[in-house]
């Protein structure tokens, strides 16, 4: 089996989850086109400026590429802005931003607060306590019935999954831990491909 | 720094991680509220707010300060994507009045007139993470050394003209190539020739590359010079007055995000390269005497 890991290159954290994903053994590759994303079998959409990704989703065409892939399955992990686009409801964005709807969770951006407010800290998961690294970040205000909250940040979830879509409020590829991206390669897309 | 919950603010990592988010990216420098609406409908990832653009700091001469915090605040307001601003060198009061007003990254920066000739801010002390300017590797590992978290070329800024900003990202990533082959005894000779920190250099013999992302800065004009400055290494780009000293501001910056995306794809490229109209005049190197060369500021 040659599973390949596409990371969305359009604008972000890309470098990070490529390593964290290479360093699993996976090979990945960098999705700037159409014709790229039909040569991976699943897709994480980084950190970065989700107004940004939301207009570059729209000019390179990869958007509807993206949106018919997610609908047939298509394993897909986002983190931050990559949550943002994955999210059925943006609070707080701009009037032109699209997003997919493939999570059913309401996400208000930046309501961690500014660059000053950005924190580490320890979230708790069922892989164990995992180092959070929450840079600017969106909150999940909202999660439907569907969505099943893995990891939370005191009472309040910051890593949910619904089917084969996965989103974090933080970082994992910042932290040196590549433990999430093992459980989306492993749990979420092995699975599937067998 | 790390509060009651067991929660760290400022540290290195979430510092060096906003710059992570940028990459990729086009940081442009607005002057006004309506500059930063259209840098951020063309797809800007942050925007730069100062006064002046470098191309009219460089023509009006004089001192060269902070902006006022009314016009940086009118600024925050006016976008959701983060927003830097510039203090001069060495000048850690304004980076305290820019941490205050909550600014998202400070550029230590060589256009504005340096307020220190021996050193440079100690942003360990800050919670907001800097981006600081360098010609070389030396230079650049001198700034992380003090706490920066992003390195940019410093090019010439305001002068339209890329000749800087590609020597400088050549002498750094060159040198860095040069480090990765280098064997222990010869890195001890590398710190000496860069007057650069042992263990920093030691760190890129070990990774095989810097410590903190680097972004090309000082004199893109076009979605070309853009995807040069991506190609030679840059990790992103910071626009300042090639675009709002152009002809048609809004089109040529959504093509210089475009550009700086699919900065390897030569048909992107030629496609949105089209129809820009007139970019800005600039200026050639020998044209500048020596004290207007901001990229000499610094040490």
């Amino acid at each position: 089996m040659n599973l390949v890991v596409g990371v969305l290159a359009l604008q972000g954290a890309f470098a990070a989850h490529a390593e964290c994903v290479a360093s699993l053994g996976v090979s990945v590759l960098e999705v700037r086109t159409p014709e790229q994303l039909e040569d991976v079998d699943a897709l994480v959409m980084p950190g970065g400026e989700s107004s940004t990704m939301s207009q570059l989703l729209l000019s390179s065409g990869l958007f509807d590429a993206i949106a018919q892939r997610i609908a047939k399955g298509m394993p897909t992990f986002g983190t931050c802005a990559g949550m943002i686009l994955l999210a059925s409801e943006v609070l707080d964005g701009r009037p032109d931003q699209r997003s997919f709807g493939a999570i059913d969770i309401s996400v208000r951006r930046n309501a961690f607060g500014r660059q000053i407010d950005s924190f580490e800290t320890a979230i708790d998961t069922p892989f164990g306590e995992f180092h959070g690294v929450f840079i600017r970040a969106p909150r999940i205000e909202r999660t439907g019935s569907a969505v099943e909250v893995i990891g939370r940040l005191g009472d309040e979830p910051v890593l949910v999954r619904q089917g084969n879509v996965l989103a974090a409020s933080f970082h994992p590829e910042l932290a040196g831990d590549a433990r999430l991206h093992e459980y989306f390669v492993t749990t979420m897309t092995t699975a599937r491909k067998v | 720094m790390t509060s009651t919950n067991g929660s760290s603010v400022g540290t290195q990592r979430v510092k060096r991680g906003l710059a992570e988010m940028l990459k990729g990216g086009v940081i442009m420098d607005v002057v006004n509220a309506e500059q930063a609406k259209i840098a951020e409908d063309a797809g800007a990832c942050a925007v730069m707010a100062l006064e002046r653009v470098p191309a009219d700091i460089r023509r009006d001469g004089g001192v060269a300060r902070m902006s006022d915090p009314e016009m940086i605040e009118g600024i925050k307001a006016a976008v959701t994507i983060p927003v830097m601003a510039k203090v001069r060198i060495g000048h850690f009061v304004e980076a305290q009045i820019l941490e205050a007003l909550g600014v998202d990254f400070i550029d230590e920066s060589e256009v504005l007139t340096p307020a220190d000739e021996t050193h440079h801010i100690d942003k360990f002390g800050f919670t907001v993470p800097f981006v600081c300017g360098a010609t070389n590797l030396g230079e650049a590992l001198r700034r992380v050394s003090e706490g920066a978290c992003m390195i940019r070329s410093k090019g010439e800024a305001g002068t339209g003209n890329i000749v800087e900003a590609v020597r400088h990202l050549r002498n750094i990533f060159g040198d860095i190539r040069k480090i990765t082959q280098a064997d222990n005894a010869e890195l001890f000779q590398w710190a000496k020739t860069l007057q650069a920190p042992l263990g920093l250099v030691q760190e890129i013999a070990e990774t095989g590359k810097f410590p903190v992302p680097i972004f090309c800065a000082g004199g893109i004009a076009t979605p070309a010079d853009a995807a040069l400055a991506m190609q030679l290494g840059g990790e992103a780009v910071f626009v300042g007055s090639g675009i709002f000293k152009s002809d048609d501001p809004a089109p040529r910056a959504k093509a210089i995000v475009e550009a700086t995306t699919h900065f390897r794809d030569a048909n992107v490229l030629a496609r949105v390269s089209r129809g820009l109209g007139a970019p800005m005049t600039g200026i050639a190197m020998d044209e500048i005497n020596g004290t207007q060369r901001f990229a000499e500021r610094g040490w």
